[in-house]
């Protein structure tokens, strides 16, 4: 028999076995010649084998015509970029006094920086992001719009089609999503158990870092599929107001996300997501790597955001004024305003370093003038807003799916959108509150926490107005799993919310910063502003977007066994946190006897991955075996429901006016808009 | 009023929720002992919260639940709800009060702090060195010590720096941490009020053996305080005298590991923070002014002593902090003896 007629997951399955053999090892010889030990079991070898095996599975099982995807050639070209950048670098380096050619892991310490800037460039050149803008430039003229192959192909080419890149955005967030887990699955089972069990200390560290950062970059990605895929829908527009730089801003994530994963191969790095100096300066190259993957990646958010931004003034409907938008539109313009303007700042705090540590500019080197606690509060400037980025749309969900499910109208809705607005203002005057005992001026420290505990103003306002929505609602008997996923988002946002005010007060965050109380709290407004509403969110328009439904009743199996497993999980973070925890060590002394909760917490951590994971089995049946629906699944009063699924390409045939409120429900006779 | 019934029953399940949650994290031990003063202030402040915390679960809790159970729709009921679009005297107040709230809690907080900062003009000082991964604890007798005794009911300012990288000093029983950055001084003020053995643990990642950065802590009595002091000097006063008169490069080497200098100078001829000492006894060093000089007992002596005097060629002029000029002469010529067994 012909091999190539084998069944695609015959060659897929082969090919995924060689790959991960391959890449493994591929990188445990890297790691060989750097260290001169060989170890076939190293972690990071196989992880990056398997994104290795991936790729290979993805050739094996598609055949030849995977390789001319755009997804293919851009990681082709990256490959070969990093490679000329390098050699570039080297050849640089040879013409000066003393330097001293190649280092441990290959490339010198420039020579990779260089490399990977280079690599990331040429990935979008190579999968054809800039051709427009090429051709514009020499004169040439290219069709307005482009025409997407028909099947799942179109998810692996450059669309400028605001819903494929949803898909692709959410897609790769998944993605991601996995990859973070993986990682945390990883040290959570060293931790079960007091002592060092199968990591050692500095892949630990890498291990943690990247967790942070992939997990960052995922949410970034997952807000930023939903607000694509939704936004001009809701707007009742074609597309987004810049649909090149749409693409450009999805497509440089994906070289940002390669380049964090490849920091692993490059001795990793130990100092965490947070990339703090003096540490980072003694760290392995690996930080470089991670470093410029955030810098990149930076692109996204902040191009991503500005076309929205434009897309909402610009875009809007006949009828649509300020406050006739549907609420989740309200969010993403709070957290695009967010992502805008604060991006910069994490990915200026990241070059300084990268500067210091490639030619010797000694922004954070006390000795030469410069102040370890400045990197603080630029990295903070952003990383603080950064978490409004990533629950504003959350909550916007939230807000735009209850009163769908109770058939009642959203309580107060224009202080629930201002409130949005107020968390993205005040969300910039709080950034010094993570650094109390950082040794920062003493006096700041009062101002800092009167604007912290200012940000429960607004939220207050979020949930009063979601209880006055719920009060006598008529709630439904059997609950569909989107509306499961946003009564748990509430819940769990709840514990986030109430467990920050004592991080606001000076004295009581002495005792819990840089605890596991922290962890704790941080993961549930995360998992309450976030993985919960982007749960429910797919679960409620994954019919609009592939015209079938998930399954209700592997839907309820993930709801289930992931809300009590996490919510266990992060109040036992905060209590042995409490009780001396530190975050980030990769061991505790046993005398502090938090053995049984640490393998109980690793436990839930099981239990979660485990729920996701049938998340994804749902998902893959659905696709495949599930039966078509085209109609308003959940009688919404929404524009994008008042057409067939999935969506055609440009949307609306014709544009609808906005003739009434967007949450009317139970009133005589409303509608909110005419098609 | 329509609801009166239903405003009735939420508002006692609100008190009894919030008194129940109360009673339940407070009886969770949720927090290790109080071993200083300022722990006292502290977790009286974390209690306030607490109930504040009880409170707002309950206020949010109960309403949602109650709905659910209360107001969930009949089976084959398929209208929709009554719709009650908002309500403006409401929202204000659900504005206003808990912005009045908040400005009070950060009243609160201010003053919590200031009493927890509140100082003793009469602390008892002592200098903390934290370095990869050890803490290093110089009393002001002229000894070192790897363990941190303190006296109880006495306020002590500990004045912490490092030679490398960030470390937070923490004892969870002293509820309060802070930062100790290179290239500065920080302050740490507690009054230890518990007898008793602790661990202060670094809280700020500080490289790939953070976990194990721990060193003990001891509050002891006055009188057993003052006979450890009287006793550690006396040691070092031995220990000074035999080894000005006999240096050894096993003692050398066992301060070289627990005063810091591991830090920045490795004994393998590998690069660091200062120069290695692998070779270095006797070998000629070049100065960062062009001159050079031989690395003689008076050079390395003096570099301890005032390490910025003379700098290095292409080393960092101040990298090294000055917290080695209270070692004893035969400190000194013990680490003297272990750089000369460093070929």
């Amino acid at each position: 028999m012909n091999r190539l007629t084998q069944p695609g997951w015959v060659r897929g399955l082969l090919s995924l076995v060689f790959g991960l053999a391959l890449g493994s090892q591929g990188l445990a010889f890297l790691q060989f010649l750097a260290t001169k030990t060989y170890n076939p079991f190293d972690v990071g070898s196989w992880v990056l084998g398997s994104v290795v095996a991936a790729l290979t599975f993805f050739a094996g099982a598609g055949g030849k015509k995977v390789f001319h995807l755009a997804l293919m050639r851009g990681l082709g070209w990256q490959f070969l970029g990093t490679l000329a950048g390098g050699f570039l670098a080297e050849f640089l380096r040879a013409l000066l006094p003393d330097m001293e050619p190649f280092g441990k892991f290959g490339f010198s310490e420039p020579a990779w920086v260089l490399g990977a800037i280079v690599g990331a460039v040429s990935f979008l050149a190579g999968a054809g992001v800039l051709t427009d803008w090429f051709k514009w430039a020499k004169g040439e003229s290219t069709p307005e719009h482009h025409h997407d192959p028909d099947g799942w192909e179109k998810y692996f080419g450059v669309s400028l089609d605001h819903k494929v890149i949803g898909v692709q955005y959410t897609f790769t967030s998944l993605l991601l999503l996995s990859y973070g887990g993986l990682f945390a699955l990883l040290f959570r089972t060293e931790l079960a158990k007091s002592g060092m069990q199968f990591l050692d200390l500095n892949v630990y560290n890498t291990l943690m870092g990247l967790h942070g950062m992939v997990m960052i970059v995922s949410i970034l990605l997952g807000i930023a599929g939903v607000m694509n895929y939704l936004v001009p829908l809701l707007l009742g527009a074609p597309d987004m107001a810049f649909p090149r730089i749409n693409a450009f801003s999805f497509w440089i994530a994906v070289p940002a996300a390669v380049l964090l994963l490849s920091s692993m191969a490059l001795g990793g790095f130990d100092t965490g997501w947070t990339g703090y100096p003096p540490l980072a300066l003694r760290a392995p190259v690996g930080i470089q790597m991670f470093y410029v993957g955030v810098w990149v990646a930076g692109w996204s958010s902040i191009l991503g955001a500005l076309n929205l931004i434009v897309s909402v003034l610009r875009l809007r409907a006949k009828g649509m004024t300020a406050f006739k938008m549907p609420i989740f539109v309200w969010a993403a313009v709070a957290t695009s305003i967010i992502s805008l303007t604060a991006t910069q700042m994490i990915g200026l705090a990241f070059q300084l370093v990268i500067f210091q540590r490639v030619v010797g500019m000694p922004f954070f080197d006390a000795a030469k003038g410069g102040n370890p606690i400045l990197f603080q509060h630029l990295f903070w400037f952003y990383s603080h807003p950064v978490v409004y980025v990533f629950i504003l749309p959350g909550l916007g969900i939230i807000s735009e799916l209850l009163p769908v499910f109770l058939r009642k109208p959203l309580f107060g809705y224009k202080w629930i959108a201002m409130s949005s607005l107020a968390i993205a203002l005040v969300g910039f005057l709080v950034w010094a509150h993570h650094m109390f005992a950082s040794g920062m001026n003493e006096y700041l420290r009062v101002p800092f926490m009167y604007s912290t505990l200012l940000v429960a103003v607004p939220t207050g306002v979020k949930f009063f107005s979601w209880v006055a929505t719920i009060w006598q609602a008529k709630i439904p008997r059997d609950m569909p799993t989107p509306l499961l996923f946003v009564f748990a988002g509430i819940f769990v946002f709840l514990l986030g919310g109430l467990s920050g005010p004592p991080n606001a007060t000076v004295s009581t965050d002495l005792h819990l910063t840089d605890t596991y109380f922290i962890v704790g709290h941080f993961h549930d407004t995360m998992f309450g502003g976030y993985v919960f509403p982007f749960f429910a969110a797919l679960y409620y328009w994954f019919p609009k977007v592939f015209a079938k439904r998930l399954d209700e009743k592997l839907g309820k199996i993930h709801f289930w066994l992931m809300t009590p497993s996490f919510i266990f999980l992060t109040l036992g973070m905060m209590k042995i946190g409490l009780l001396g925890m530190r975050r980030r060590i990769a061991d505790y002394d046993p005398a502090l006897g938090f053995d049984i909760w640490h393998l109980l917490l690793t436990i839930s951590a099981y239990l979660v991955a485990a729920s996701v994971l049938i998340f994804f089995i749902n998902v893959y049946k659905t696709l495949k075996n599930g039966e078509p629906v085209t109609g308003n699944v959940w009688n919404s009063r929404s524009p994008e429901w008042q057409v067939p699924s999935p969506m055609p390409a440009y949307n609306y045939d014709r544009p609808f006016e906005v003739v009434g409120e967007p949450y009317d429900y139970g009133v005589p006779g409303s509608t909110y808009v005419k098609m | 009023m329509r609801n009166l019934k239903h405003y009735l029953a939420i508002a006692v399940l609100i008190a009894l929720v919030s008194v129940l949650t109360y009673l339940g994290m407070v009886n969770a031990n949720l927090f290790p002992v109080e071993a200083s003063a300022q722990a006292v202030d502290i977790d009286w402040l974390f209690n306030l919260q607490i109930k504040l915390i009880a409170f707002f679960f309950a206020l949010i809790v109960v309403p949602i639940a109650y709905s659910m159970a209360v107001f969930r729709r009949e089976t084959g009921d398929t209208s929709d709800s009554e719709p009650i679009e908002s309500n403006t005297p409401l929202e204000i107040a659900w504005t206003i009060l808990p912005l009045i709230l908040v400005v009070w809690l950060g009243y609160i907080g201010a003053d919590n702090l200031a009493k927890i900062n509140a100082a003793d003009p009469g602390a008892l000082e002592i200098n903390v060195v934290a370095f990869q991964w050890k803490w290093r604890f110089d009393y002001p007798q002229g000894f070192s010590s790897d363990t941190l005794y303190l006296p109880v009911d006495q306020q002590v300012l500990l004045k912490m720096t490092s030679p490398d990288v960030l470390h937070s000093f923490w004892v969870p029983e002293f509820r309060v941490k802070q930062d100790v950055v290179p290239g500065r001084v920080t302050d740490y003020r507690i009054t230890p009020n518990r007898l008793g053995d602790y661990k202060v643990r670094c809280a700020e990642l500080c490289g790939t053996s953070h976990a194990y950065m721990e060193a003990p802590v001891k509050i002891v009595s006055r009188a057993e305080y003052d006979q450890w002091i009287a006793d550690q000097t006396a040691i070092a006063q031995a220990n000074a005298a035999a080894s000005a008169a006999n240096p050894d490069a096993g003692r050398g080497q066992k301060l070289y590991e627990s005063l810091g200098c591991k830090a920045c100078h490795s004994t393998d001829g590998s690069g660091g923070i200062g120069p290695t000492w692998k070779g270095l006894y006797g070998s000629a060093v070049a100065l960062s002014d062009g001159t050079s000089v031989s690395a003689d007992d008076a050079y390395l002596k003096s570099s301890i002593l005032e390490p910025g005097a003379q700098t290095v060629a292409s080393y960092t002029a101040g990298a090294m902090p000055a917290s080695f000029s209270n070692l004893t002469d035969g400190q000194i010529a013990d680490l003297i003896e272990f750089m000369k067994s460093l070929k």
